[in-house]
């Protein structure tokens, strides 16, 4: 029953409002986008003075401890699980962080953007242990809640749900929601930070958190501070850790003070800032 | 060749394979070991039937009489990597919750740093690999950790081919009946001249086809 589960395609997220697919000529000037953008966009002009006021920020993950220091404070959190039968129930999380990992990304990104909203989505139960579907089950759960930005610090090796994944991926993209997903730690095939509508993130080995560098080697496209990071865990504990789902929070961050100060920036255009505000790029300043 | 000459035969292969893997698996180790100036090193394989990650291969502190000795997979930091398939480092193992001391006074050497990295092949995690209290001298970088990825990528095909061999020695063993179908048909091809065998093999050709088709009606 529980294998035919893993099987059984989620439900397709309907939420996207029907496609255009030509634009009439009458039609242009109501496209008309005033973004504005300086001759040479600087990191200034994107994040200069933003805390992330009002951005909200979900960390897809093992739940989130709300009472540790580092954290903060937690506007919502639920947390999936799958029933005997293969049904994937949605509760309020009233157990928090099962192992701690979930509570070190909503830490980062409390670090960086202090003023954000966070949310937790519990996908994974103690010890790490999560299914496919009910990764695949928040992730869509997720993207319907209109999140700004979803951090995503896991990936499933499983192809079976790759393409599920993929659909997923696109629709956070063409709802305006941010997908920032950690890249596998080895060089091995995963999912979902290989696909092109998320910003997939690696490790660099330098201790500034605002450094981050455009990858002109994708898959993965951005490498964000993920070395020797002290991160929160549970029990109020604060460990010393390194790896690309430390990375992947610090991009998170950063997108979230670049939204709050340019929330009318599409996936595609925040990317596009990310890419010129790079710190390879030039406009680190 | 009789059946059972050809069975033995089988075995005989079988069982040298699973020698000459094990003696790989030793020789990863000992060469991670070295490579990082480490106190020992060792390689779990994860026992998927029982949940359980067994001693396959170990170098170093606390080597004696360790091979076989198994712990429950959810264990440790080892147990931590097998599930999320993710490589961990860790310097100050005292202020890890994730660490296991009580497992790791049983093994006889209790560490102070631990590298740890799943053994991936195709979509499954077959174990993992330990590096004990590498050298202070070596610091945690990115190329460590890509280092330690290679070694785990030779561990996991070694794994791989220990396991096939081990299941190819238990349907030996244990199938006796239905291998030995297979072996007489091999004998008594044998036996043929060229002229008998043509046809047989025709025939047999036709059968591993039909047992290999994507599409069947």
């Amino acid at each position: 029953m529980a294998e035919a589960q893993e099987k059984q395609q989620p439900e397709r997220y309907t939420g996207e409002t029907l496609p255009a697919w030509s634009l009439p000529a009458a039609a242009a000037e109501t496209i008309g986008i005033g973004a504005g953008w300086p001759e040479r966009v600087t990191r200034d002009w994107a994040l200069g003075g933003s805390t992330g006021a009002g951005i909200r920020v979900c960390i897809l993950d093992s739940g989130v401890q709300a009472d540790h220091p580092l954290v903060g404070s937690l506007e919502g959190a639920v947390a999936l699980s799958k029933t005997e039968d293969g049904e994937i129930l949605i509760e309020d999380d009233t157990e928090g962080d099962l192992c701690g990992h979930g509570t070190a990304c909503a830490g980062i990104v409390r670090s960086l953007a202090p003023d954000c909203r966070l949310f937790s989505v519990r996908v994974l139960g103690a010890g790490f242990k999560g299914s496919g579907s009910v990764l695949l089950e928040g992730l869509r759960w997720a993207i319907g809640e209109g999140f700004d930005v979803i951090n995503m610090s896991l990936s499933t090796t499983k192809k079976q749900f790759s393409g599920w994944l993929h659909e997923l991926a696109d629709s956070a993209y063409f709802r305006r929601t941010v997908l920032v997903a950690s890249a596998h730690n080895m060089p091995v095939e995963s999912y979902p930070w290989r696909f092109s509508s998320v910003i997939s993130v690696g490790s660099h080995e330098e201790q500034d958190p605002l450094t981050f560098f455009y990858n002109p080697s994708p898959p993965v496209e951005f490498f964000a501070r993920g070395v020797n990071v002290d991160v929160a865990w549970i029990g109020g504990a604060k460990i010393r850790s390194s790896g690309n789902s430390f990375a992947t929070p610090h991009m998170s961050g950063i997108c979230a003070l670049i939204l709050a100060k340019h929330p009318e920036l599409t996936p595609f255009q925040l990317k596009s800032v990310l890419y010129l505000t790079a710190s390879n790029v030039g406009g680190a300043e | 060749m009789t059946d059972h000459n050809l069975q033995a035969a089988v075995s005989a292969g079988v069982m040298s394979a699973e020698d000459e893997h094990r003696a790989l698996l030793q020789s990863i180790v000992e060469v991670a070991r070295a490579i990082f100036s480490a106190k020992a090193a060792s390689i779990f394989l994860h026992d998927e039937e029982a949940d359980e990650l067994v001693f396959e291969a170990v170098a170093g502190e606390g080597s004696d009489n360790l091979i076989g000795t198994r712990f429950p997979s959810s264990t440790g930091v080892a147990g931590w990597v097998l599930v999320t398939r993710q490589p961990l480092v860790i310097d100050d193992l005292e202020q890890d919750p994730r660490h296991s001391r009580e497992t790791a006074q049983s093994t006889g050497y209790v560490p102070q740093a631990m590298m740890t990295v799943p053994l991936l092949h195709a979509e499954r995690a077959l174990g993992v690999l330990n590096v004990l209290d590498r050298s202070h001298e070596i610091e945690f970088s990115l190329g460590q950790m890509e280092l330690l990825g290679l070694f785990a990528n030779q561990a996991a095909i070694a794994l791989d081919l220990l396991q096939r061999a081990r299941h190819a020695r238990s349907v030996l063993n244990e199938s006796g009946g239905d291998a030995g179908v297979i072996a007489r048909i091999a004998s008594a091809l044998e036996d043929l001249d060229e002229e008998q065998r043509e046809p047989v093999l025709r025939l047999l050709a036709a059968l591993d086809d039909v047992l290999h088709a994507d599409v069947s009606f």
